[in-house]
């Protein structure tokens, strides 16, 4: 039952992680750690600064043939 | 001096006899039909001693990785787009962004060869030039703060070179996407059901979008989930739409298609990313990832038998009619990506080079995602060779050599020695709901009746059309992401070109700037598929060879990039790491150029083919397989210009080599000349294991890096 659960969460967080839904917190954990002082933009305001930021420079996570 | 223990002795000689078996079958074998287990076993064993041993000394011995360095995702992580990334994270992201249509595509035009030359390339290609090139490139734009390979171009071989380059990349790319774009055509071209449910796509697109948007900011896996059980829905619903009286509207002639497909360009460009594009990427990642997977586990439960020759007479006579030429050089063109695939390079000199968290990690990231992609052109490469050889010339052949009518295609592949009935022709597209599956070129409709035989040998013949309509959604999704996104690199690159003329192109938001240059992009690719479409010689066959030429180029220019780098950072004597693979990319793909350019045969040479065209135009005749004058025009024209953009193409990579070679000499001459723009050494103060699996030694850095942090 333990293992199992283990198993989930290793499969969620892989899932998390591999589409990038876990962008946001480890946004938030990276500002608290090195710039505490910093306002902490809501999931909206971020998601928002990361589809611009994609919209300057298109080659980022640009996709081969 | 280390030793080997006997476990691992013994467990390596069972790996490289399955390998060899594998080989010793596919080579042996004449006349009978072999089972694709002969050429998974030849593939994984292969693969698995390149990984373990060839990948782990250039890693170790040529490139000297070092775990104590910090990668730039260490030192500039800025939570974003710097952000150290678990390995097995970056790999599947690796992945998904090198995977794509062409190692499905390629290996199914070459199988006209027969399967045997496309497997050695394939396998041979990936050990010593494909995965080398990844992860060499990946890890000098480790070295360099993730700089693309344009930038590595200008600064360690000079301006002129990586202006060469630059100017290369974008013509490339212009290509690409034109091909890409004429692959759908051919698989949508009067299809109901495969036009419904891939126009379905982008409204599913605009709801993911919004959903992202508005309702639940960055829940990607429930909205893919979301969009993922629309699609389909999606599928299953463009059968009955295709059953129904919509059915004529959603039957479209590939003219009307092309039409649609640049206006679709042209306004998902212009819109912003969180509209089309972004929904677009997660649902044709998910479909991606998910259908590779799929495959690869019914390659390996059906082991279906293989029934292409292992090799046809077209290897050795060159006149083969899904692309011209002989086996050398043109199977290495045909199969690009998959081997060698220069596109790849701006992957690994982009995104991957600031997630990575250790230098050691490149060989699991860089070479292990080739090999994987390797065996996904295996699979296609097997999906290809397991159905009927005469279907599979009647599918790939032009109508202007084969005709309309299934008597005719029956006829005429019949007279290249693969017999199939005109009955047998019209009843595997009755059994997929197509109205025809002749010349249906581009290899994604050959690709999908292999996919759907392999699948419905494990879940039963009633779902063949099913599986056939979903191997073309799969492709033709995430081919119409590429428009989209490779529309908007190559805008970029234009704006930055453009810039240097007029300021304000340089700002990318400038709104009448993106508009004009992606116009510009969208006219030049859309230029390529119409000529494709209407191209009387056949689009795929004219055109399929610039594209694998371009690719292979590019390959080119990264491996020039990286031997000069190997040169420049006294890695002289490992210089042949990269050196041989360009050499020989170089020979195979100027070879190709040259025959393209000035072969006296009218199949292969361009130059030719518009001289014997013209001189009959002027003798007033009209030569087959064109109909009409018009068409006649339409070849010499096209000739023309396909000509002069192989010869321009040749040109360019030329000088980059050359410029490669001169500052390589240079530097061996006199090495203070040079100069090496590498990150200066910071300490990592992360630990992380550099292969899938943690090592003893790994895991107690691990114990020890915990307990310091604690105490």
């Amino acid at each position: 039952m333990r293992s199992l659960r283990r198993v989930l969460r290793g499969v969620r967080w892989y899932v998390r992680e591999l589409t990038d839904e876990s962008a946001y917190d480890r946004y938030v954990a990276h500002l608290r750690r090195e710039h505490p002082d910093a306002r902490v933009p809501s999931r909206r305001d971020f998601e928002r600064m990361r589809t611009d930021r994609q919209e300057q420079d298109p080659r980022q996570g640009f996709r081969c043939c | 001096m280390r030793t080997a223990n006997p476990r691992t002795v013994v467990i390596w000689t069972l790996v490289a006899l399955v390998g060899a078996a594998g080989w010793t079958v596919l080579a042996l074998s004449r006349g009978e039909e072999v089972s694709a287990a002969w050429m998974v076993a030849a593939a994984l064993g292969s693969y698995a001693i390149a990984y373990r041993f060839y990948a782990k000394f250039i890693a170790y011995k040529v490139l000297k990785v070092d775990r104590t360095r910090a990668t730039p995702a260490e030192r500039l992580n800025n939570g974003i787009d710097f952000h150290p990334t678990d390995r097995r994270v970056l790999l599947g992201h690796h992945f998904a962004a090198i995977a794509g249509a062409g190692p499905l595509v390629g290996p199914v035009l070459a199988a006209q060869m027969g399967y045997l030359p496309g497997t050695i390339w394939i396998i041979v290609g990936v050990i010593f030039a494909g995965a080398v090139q990844d992860m060499v490139v990946l890890f000098f734009s480790t070295r360099r703060d993730g700089r693309s390979l344009g930038q590595m171009a200008r600064e360690e071989i000079g301006p002129f070179g990586g202006a060469a380059a630059l100017i290369a990349a974008f013509a490339i790319m212009i290509i690409l996407l034109g091909v890409l774009a004429l692959v759908i055509v051919n698989a949508l071209a009067q299809s109901p059901w495969g036009t419904f449910s891939i126009a379905m796509t982008i409204p599913i697109a605009l709801l993911m979008g919004f959903y992202l948007r508005v309702l639940r900011p960055g829940r990607v896996t429930e909205v893919s989930l979301i969009g993922v059980a629309l699609l389909l829905f999606a599928l299953v619903a463009g059968r009955w739409v295709a059953e129904s009286s919509w059915a004529d509207t959603f039957t479209l002639a590939p003219s009307t298609l092309v039409v649609w497909l640049v206006a679709y360009g042209f306004i998902a460009s212009i819109l912003p990313v969180w509209m089309l594009l972004a929904p677009r990427d997660y649902l044709s990642t998910f479909m991606k990832v998910g259908t590779i997977v799929l495959l690869a586990l019914g390659v390996v439960i059906a082991l279906p038998t293989l029934k292409m020759d292992a090799v046809t007479d077209f290897a050795s006579r060159g006149d083969g009619p899904v692309f011209a030429g002989s086996l050398f050089p043109f199977v290495f063109i045909t199969i690009a990506c998959g081997a060698l695939s220069g596109f790849h390079s701006l992957i690994s000199s982009g995104t991957t080079p600031k997630m990575i968290q250790k230098e050691t990690q490149v060989r699991m990231i860089g070479y292990g995602s080739m090999l994987m992609e390797s065996s996904v052109a295996v699979m296609a490469l097997v999906a290809a060779s397991i159905i009927d050889p005469g279907l599979y010339f009647a599918m790939n052949a032009p109508a202007g050599v084969i005709g309309d009518t299934v008597q005719n295609a029956s006829q005429v592949v019949g007279s290249w020695g693969y017999q199939i009935s005109p009955e047998a022709l019209a009843r595997a597209a009755e059994n997929v709901e197509e109205a025809s599956l002749l010349s249906r070129t581009g290899g994604a409709p050959t690709l999908a009746i292999g996919v759907s035989e392999i699948f419905s040998q494990v879940t039963g013949g009633g779902l063949r059309a099913f599986w056939y309509h979903f191997a073309i959604m799969f492709e033709a999704l995430f081919i119409l992401t590429a428009l989209d996104a490779g529309t908007r690199v190559g805008r970029f690159m234009l704006q930055d070109m453009l810039g240097n003329v007029h300021r304000p192109f340089r700002n990318v938001s400038w709104k009448p700037g993106l508009v004009v240059t992606s116009a510009v992009v969208c006219g030049l690719w859309g230029y390529f598929l119409w000529v494709g479409v209407h191209e009387p010689l056949g689009g795929i066959n004219q055109l399929f060879p610039i594209f694998g030429i371009a690719n292979q180029l590019l390959a080119a220019v990264a491996l020039a990039v990286c031997t000069t780098l190997l040169v420049k950072s006294g890695r002289l004597k490992w210089a042949w790491i990269t050196g041989v693979p360009l050499a020989w990319d170089a020979t195979v793909t100027l070879t190709a150029s040259w025959q393209k350019v000035f072969s006296s045969d009218p199949k292969v040479g361009f130059f030719k083919q518009r001289q014997v065209f013209q001189d009959a135009i002027d003798r007033g005749e009209v030569l087959p397989p064109a109909k009409s004058m018009d068409d006649m025009h339409t070849v010499v024209t096209n000739s023309t210009v396909d000509g002069v953009l192989s010869a321009v193409l040749a040109l360019l990579i030329v000088v980059v080599i050359a410029d490669a070679l001169r500052v390589c000499v240079r530097h061996v001459r006199r090495p203070a000349l040079s100069t090496l723009s590498e990150a200066p050494y910071v300490e990592s103060k992360i630990t992380a294991p550099a292969g899938l699996f943690p090592t003893k030694e790994e895991k107690e850095e691990e114990r020890r890096a915990v307990a310091s942090a604690g105490s």
